[in-house]
């Protein structure tokens, strides 16, 4: 007996050290499930587990405490789930995580104040990265209970709308380590705030501050940062070019600058402020001054440039050719809802960066096959191509791109002309991972036949309003792409249940949208619940027939379920109440329920602990006790009450007349 | 100032040491003489001046008859007596070079004896006052204040005299004024810590030089007059102006293109400047005083009466005038190495309240902030309890920027939140500090402030610690004598003021500086 015992604890594993196994685990990162199948395995591979996590994203707060007490080596911990995190909460996490705990985001959670922040930073000796994106509430108390980490490198205020120059300052000089910082929207936070950040924490590599009310005061300090590499001045509209020329030195080591929305901003601001930035790499100008000659001009000595986004500029035919001169050779092209692209200015572009990897010319709708043409011919590495609604590109030029882009990776051929032909070509991309066809009318089953027997590695297919498909193509698709995450089927009204059942076989499947599928049945539901273990958002908007039965299965097997749309279908209280067993889930949006009453809407609501976000009718908002809802704001839960009628649904064609019409 | 200036000084000087025991009030005829060719020489076209002059003379005569009764009010004359001070001591920054120099022990001995002296005039003195206190009921506030303030004066003095003698003794001292020649601006430096020497003072000079002629033969030497001296100052010094922080007075005027005017303390602090030569009455502006004039008689109503002054109507050209504050020790004192004259009589004003006096006006909002000029309270009534923008320092800012602008000068300091305990936190330790530091300042300061009621007791206090600052150990503890100190407690003690600075001038005497906490301590005792 005693020998037996002996021989159960010879366990193979007893020979691997800890370390080895460590190191093993460390390969599962990709799925959380795998790790937490090993940890279930035995009480060492527990025990092991528990040690081995860095990483935690948890979804409640309430067992806060038991968690940090099993996984005691956490560095990193993701809050973003949790819907309700107080001071408590925050004040255990210093207490329990103390200086090993090097980052925590708190960018989707409220509740907290200074208080908690202060135990944490001064508690928490180790930390470098804190995200408070959204603290919302958060004032300049809190921003100086951050100065207290002094180690900070990484920090993110976006949205905090109520700190001022005051908190930043107290941050800019307490946290001198500081490297990266996004103060996004912080619309207290002027030229004073900024410059003291410039000036106190000279480490900093990235700023990003969008939409601030800066002006030119602040500048000269901000390119005095030895280290800046990422400098992101999205929608400072007080920047113009004349603060712009009065500086006098540009910023050496600016690897990335984004000046987007920048209106007041010019050919002439900007060849002053990147006249020293010899090392930038990426620039983004996007709805910012005409793309012209002058412009191009002024940027043709930025050797290093590899990607520029203008999107929504109007541009020009001699602006386009004078980017086609730069000496650069360009990576990445963004021109998308440019106005004035035409197949002349795109070809004596795409001519001369023949490196070119990625091109975005979405809505440039005055070009034609000539360009895609040129495209195809000078850029045979193009990776990603996207070129949403060129309603003038025939559906000819779609065999080109499968043709000669045979590395495309990324592809959004949303709203064009693409028939059959051109899926039978495109399916020579193998290395293909996203597809968009959406609002496609004119392909079959039999492109995307294609499409799944070649395309193994397609990660998202859009198949938005693509009303030739039936059940045969999506059976194709889940053969074919075992490693489908993404699928939208909304409004292919001939997909059945047949296609659910299918797809039920492509077990990472996260994200299934089916809406205005008035064939698909609880059973459809039930398949892909029993099938798809990682689904976390699900849309059944305008599924009729979709009742109870269907959320049944989906409450027992997809505990992973984040999001859900009920909208229009057959659900009723019962339905609703099972969903609450579902322990993720946060978002609900439940419009147009005929059979849900107020009593078993408001079960639902308080079954349903971890609720963040939820669309209701604004009628109910009458029909429940104001006490209600209070409760389930202090939970964390936010309401968005709509008070749409109810529309009918239009034929496809229809709906795309409908669509030009308003264009 | 000229030969003929100096002439009279050297005259006045022989005589005072040519002197008897009875020399007091021959000392104080010559004061009077001479203040009356200095303001001549220098504002000779302004009557209120003149005023000044034809007042004393009566003032001193009374001095003789009267006696004192305690009165703290400050009046005109005494200024007087400050300028004839600053004549002095100008005199022994020429004196001074020669007598540490050759420095020996008769001369010491001839110093003490003359000290011993100066102690029984002024016995004599006290006593002349006491026999006459019966006599002394009708006599104004005013009288009895300057026979105190001559007697305190003379304490000094003889304080001041007795420390300077002790402090020929110090190596040290020899040593930095052997090195060579003296500059100029040693010379300046000894003048500093001799500043508000007395007659006392003005005695031992004399007693060190041999006699009166020497004394000019070495004011030859040293291109004679304070206002050359002080030239030579900046001449010397000129390469080390820089542009300082305050340079919205930074005019840069070469050296010797203007005339450095030094008014006296109570002349500064003095709320009239223009007195009615009939009644007393004392007003701000000359304007003022001619109307008020009228009611004396018609002839004060003509045109003529009632016109203002004519400026400098003679053909000599005007010389820019500058002014200098008579604080030593100060930036804008002339004695200054980097010098920086007043440009107005009320910049004069201005920077002698705020820097050098008592911040005596309390906001009556915030019951906080305090301020020397009225004016400046106004001012800060206007903003007071609005936004506040506060340091962790606990200095506040009206403007954020000037807020901002402090935090990136300096390290450590951030911005503090309102409704933020650290904030009450900080603010006191700090000001508990500064009290620290004033009451340790404020006890050696003490024991010579005493007699700030002649007008010269900061000078002198600030003098005793620049003398702290150069030769270590320059108070003996014979200086401290616990007697004395009994002596000087009795006297009414002057609110301290201005503790920053005197507290910076403290800390390099690390050695003295003990020393002085020893009597400090010996001092609380004793209270």
């Amino acid at each position: 007996m005693k020998r037996q015992k002996g021989v159960v604890d010879e366990n193979i594993f007893d020979v691997l050290t800890e370390e080895i196994v460590f190191t093993i685990l460390d390969f599962l990162d990709p799925n959380p499930l795998d790790k937490k199948s090993f940890s279930l395995a035995c009480k060492a591979f527990y025990g092991i587990e528990s040690r081995h996590r860095k990483a935690l994203k948890p979804l409640r707060s309430e067992h806060l405490i038991t968690v940090l007490k099993r996984y005691p080596h956490l560095e990193h911990l993701d809050l973003s789930l949790c819907p309700r995190i107080t001071d408590n909460s925050l004040t255990i996490i210093s207490v329990l995580c103390k200086s090993t705990l090097r980052s925590i985001d708190l960018s989707q959670s409220r509740f907290f104040s200074h208080v908690g922040l202060w135990n944490l930073a001064t508690n928490c000796s180790g930390l470098v990265e804190i995200d408070l994106s959204n603290a919302t509430e958060l004032r300049d108390t809190g921003a100086a209970a951050i100065a207290e980490a002094k180690n900070l490198e990484r920090l993110w205020l976006a949205r905090c709308k109520l700190i001022t120059d005051m908190g930043i300052g107290c941050i800019a000089v307490g946290c001198k380590k500081l490297r990266s910082i996004s103060l996004k929207w912080c619309l207290g936070v002027g030229d004073l705030g900024v410059g003291l950040i410039a000036l106190k924490c000279k480490q900093i590599r990235h700023l990003d501050l969008s939409y601030l009310p800066i002006t030119n005061k602040c500048l000269p300090c901000i390119l005095q940062l030895q280290y800046l590499e990422d400098l992101i001045l999205v929608g400072c509209f007080s920047i113009d070019d004349d603060s712009l020329v009065a500086l006098k030195q540009g910023c050496k080591s600016l690897k990335k600058l984004d000046m987007s929305s920048c209106q007041n901003v010019s050919h002439v601001g900007l060849s002053s402020l990147t006249s020293d930035a010899r090392s930038l790499q990426q620039l983004a100008l996007a709805y910012g001054s005409p793309v012209t000659h002058a412009l191009a001009d002024s940027l043709q000595d930025l050797s290093m440039l590899q990607s520029i986004k203008l999107d929504g500029c109007v541009v020009t035919y001699a602006g386009l050719k004078g980017i086609g001169n730069w000496c650069a050779s360009l990576r990445e092209v963004s021109l998308s809802k440019c106005s004035g692209v035409t197949d002349e200015g795109l070809s004596s572009l795409v001519m001369k960066h023949r490196d070119l990897r990625k091109l975005d010319v979405t809505c440039c709708r005055k070009i034609t096959q000539v360009s895609i043409a040129y495209i195809t011919n000078s850029c045979p590495a193009l990776t990603s191509l996207k070129m949403e609604s060129c309603t003038l590109v025939p559906s000819e030029a779609f065999v080109l791109i499968g043709q000669r882009c045979l590395c495309l990776e990324e592809l959004d051929l949303t709203d064009n002309e693409i028939d059959d032909e051109g899926l039978k070509s495109i399916s020579r991309c193998v290395k293909l991972t996203s597809l968009k066809l959406g609002i496609c009318l004119n392909i079959t089953d039999e492109g995307l036949g294609h499409v799944g027997m070649c395309c193994s590695k397609l990660i998202e297919l859009d198949l938005y309003r693509c009303v030739g498909i039936t059940d045969s193509g999506i059976l194709a698709i889940a053969r074919g792409c075992p490693g489908l995450e993404m699928i939208n089927l909304a409004y292919c009204k001939d997909i059945t249940d047949s296609s659910l059942i299918s797809l039920s076989k492509c077990s990472r499947l996260n994200t299934f949208e089916s809406r205005g599928c008035p064939s698909i049945t609880s059973l459809g539901l039930a398949a892909i619940a029993v099938g798809c273990k990682q689904l976390a958002k699900l849309d059944i908007k305008k599924c009729h027939n979709i009742n109870d039965a269907g959320m049944i299965p989906l409450a027992h097997f997809s505990q992973n379920l984040r999001q859900i749309n009920l909208s229009y279908s057959s659900v009723t209280d019962v339905g609703l109440l099972s969903l609450a067993s579902i322990s993720c889930l946060q978002g609900m949006t439940i419009l147009h329920l005929k059979g849900l009453t107020a009593s078993g809407l408001a079960a639902a609501l308080l079954a349903c602990g971890g609720l963040t976000k939820v669309k209701l009718q604004a009628s109910f908002k009458s029909l429940l006790p104001q006490p209600l809802f209070e409760h389930l704001e202090a939970r964390g839960c936010m309401f968005q009450w709509r008070d749409k009628v109810f529309q009918a649904e239009l034929d496809p064609i229809c709906w795309k007349l409908q669509l030009e019409d308003m264009q | 100032m000229d030969l003929k200036d100096r002439l009279s000084v050297d005259t006045w000087t022989q005589s005072s040491s040519s002197g008897s025991g009875n020399e007091l009030p021959k000392d104080q005829q010559s004061f009077t003489n001479f203040s009356l060719q200095q303001q001549q020489q220098q504002k000779w076209e302004d009557p209120s001046v003149l005023d000044y002059g034809v007042r004393i003379e009566p003032a001193f005569q009374e001095f003789n008859q009267t006696s004192a009764t305690p009165s703290s009010l400050p009046c005109n004359p005494n200024s007087q007596i400050k300028i004839l001070n600053r004549e002095d001591c100008q005199m022994n920054e020429m004196l001074e070079p020669n007598r540490i120099q050759d420095w020996d022990p008769r001369v010491m001995l001839s110093n003490l004896s003359f000290l011993e002296q100066k102690i029984h005039q002024l016995q004599d003195l006290v006593h002349l006052i006491v026999g006459r206190r019966s006599q002394v009921l009708g006599r104004t506030n005013e009288l009895v204040a300057q026979q105190q303030q001559l007697v305190t004066a003379d304490l000094t003095s003889i304080i001041v005299q007795l420390i300077t003698t002790a402090g020929t003794l110090l190596p040290s001292v020899k040593n930095t004024l052997s090195t060579a020649s003296p500059s100029v601006g040693q010379l300046g430096q000894l003048g500093g810590v001799l500043f508000p020497s007395g007659t006392g003072m003005n005695g031992g000079a004399v007693a060190q030089s041999s006699g009166g002629s020497k004394v000019s033969d070495q004011s030859n030497q040293i291109d004679l007059t304070g206002a050359c001296g002080i030239e030579q100052n900046n001449a010397t010094e000129e390469h080390e102006l820089k542009d300082e922080d305050d340079a919205d007075e930074g005019e840069n005027l070469p050296p010797g293109s203007y005339e450095i005017l030094q008014l006296e303390k109570e002349e500064i602090l003095a709320p009239h400047t223009h007195f009615c030569m009939i009644c007393g009455k004392g007003f701000k502006r000359d304007a003022n005083l001619r109307m008020h004039m009228r009611g004396h008689g018609d002839e004060y109503k003509t045109p003529a009466a009632l016109a203002k002054p004519n400026k400098e109507s003679s053909s000599e050209p005007m010389l820019i005038k500058r002014y200098s504050c008579p604080f030593a020790g100060c930036k804008r004192n002339k004695d200054h190495k980097k010098f920086q004259p007043l440009k107005t009589i009320l910049c004069v004003k201005n920077h002698y309240k705020r820097t050098h006096c008592d911040k005596s006006y309390t906001c009556s909002r915030c019951n906080t902030k305090k301020f020397s000029v009225i004016a400046d309270l106004k001012t800060h009534e206007k903003h007071c309890g609005k936004d506040k923008w506060l340091c962790s320092c606990g200095t506040t800012f009206s403007r954020k920027d000037k807020l901002f602008g402090h935090i990136a000068l300096f390290q450590g300091h951030t911005p503090a939140i309102p409704l933020d305990e650290t904030k009450g936190s900080v603010g006191p330790s700090d000001r508990g500090e500064g009290n620290g530091a004033a009451n340790k300042v404020g006890s050696v300061g003490f024991n010579f402030s005493s007699n700030a009621s002649s007008g010269s007791g900061v000078q002198d206090m600030m003098d005793v610690k620049r003398g702290a600052d150069e030769p270590t150990g320059f108070f003996s503890p014979l200086t401290f004598d616990p007697c004395s100190l009994v002596g000087f407690h009795e006297f009414p003690r002057p609110p301290f003021e201005d503790s920053e600075s005197s507290f910076s001038f403290l800390v390099p005497g690390s050695c003295s500086y003990t020393r002085k906490t020893g009597g400090e301590s010996s001092s609380n005792d004793l209270e």
